[in-house]
């Protein structure tokens, strides 16, 4: 398990100093931007429609969850995150955990009031 | 004169050696965050507001354009293809290519605000705006649906605007060649944030405008 870690840091330090010498790591295909962009497009539209349908109390959360499928998305590619090292993507986890653990906390007591 | 192009080549090329890409990505991640706990605030308000008041939100929502929404959704999410494209397109030096996508995504932000703009005057029109007619008659429920609807698609909105700024600087910086393909950092930054407030509206769309 460690040595996996650590052959993980290895492999993305290398990719970081490939970054910063010649500049050409990471090259995404323009193609597969596109794909993500109608991925996009399409979540909306299931987005719009979804929320015709008379879902009661989830229709709340269908719509967090189909925004959520699209941050990952524009996070993961438009955002390079699939590219990013071990330490930017702890950094990156970290946050969003501290951000969800309010929600939790704030939602917990205000449905057992 | 042969010594001094050296000595001036070598202050150059050590100016590029204290260049760290890593640490620059990650202070733009450090301020992406505050601008996430900034939001997430008022999404959290959002969430125990409308958890409070149900009905009223929903009575409000039911006036909201959605498909002024749904295309400033499609308009945000492509400014944010051509953002990527950009950096794609420095990465293999075609810097006409990245200077297209650039002004493409500046034109989106521009629709995206002139959107916003018809948007708000139909409801300031409509007597909804602080001591407006139509605003004093309203539910608790639905006063507080549009004081977040303004202050969230406001604040919004203003990040718009910088991010365009923001975008048009990265533009000289590529004219300049002071962003090239092997120094694209700055633009990648700017890309983080411009994703961020496509991602901030990926929320906002179905919280204000789909409630039913």
């Amino acid at each position: 398990m460690s040595e996996q870690i650590y052959s993980q840091e290895q492999a993305s330090g290398a990719q970081a100093a490939h970054h910063t010498e010649g500049g050409h790591a990471h090259i995404t295909g323009y193609g597969t931007y596109i794909l993500v962009w109608l991925g996009l497009v399409a979540l909306t539209a299931v987005t719009v429609t979804v929320a015709g349908i008379h879902l009661g109390s989830l229709t709340l959360i269908t719509a967090l969850v189909i925004a959520a499928v699209k941050t990952s998305l524009v996070g993961y590619h438009f955002m390079h995150i699939k590219y990013d090292n071990a330490i930017t993507k702890i950094f990156i986890l970290v946050c969003i955990v501290i951000f969800l653990t309010f929600w939790i906390l704030t939602f917990s007591d205000l449905s057992f009031r | 004169m042969t010594e001094y192009t050296e000595t001036a080549e070598h202050v150059h090329e050590s100016g590029h050696m204290h260049r760290d890409d890593e640490a620059s990505k990650m202070a733009m991640w450090l301020f992406l965050f505050t601008e996430l706990l900034l939001f997430g605030g008022m999404f959290l308000l959002y969430g125990a507001y409308r958890f409070q008041y149900a009905d009223g939100f929903k009575v409000a929502a039911a006036d909201m354009n959605s498909f002024i929404g749904a295309v400033n959704t499609i308009i945000l999410l492509t400014s944010s293809l051509s953002v990527a494209l950009s950096i794609g397109a420095i990465q293999r030096n075609q810097k006409k290519l990245a200077l297209a996508m650039l002004w493409f995504t500046l034109l989106c932000g521009l629709g995206f605000l002139v959107n916003k703009y018809f948007e708000w005057s139909h409801e300031i029109s409509n007597g909804i705006y602080p001591g407006g007619p139509a605003l004093q008659e309203m539910s608790n429920g639905q006063v507080i649906y549009f004081g977040l609807y303004y202050v969230m698609t406001g604040l919004h909105g203003l990040h718009v605007i910088v991010g365009m700024v923001f975008l048009a600087v990265m533009i000289a910086f590529i004219q300049k060649d002071i962003i090239t393909n092997s120094n694209y950092q700055k633009l990648e930054n700017a890309g983080l944030y411009w994703h961020l407030v496509d991602v901030i509206w990926i929320f906002l769309f179905p919280l204000f405008y789909l409630l039913h």
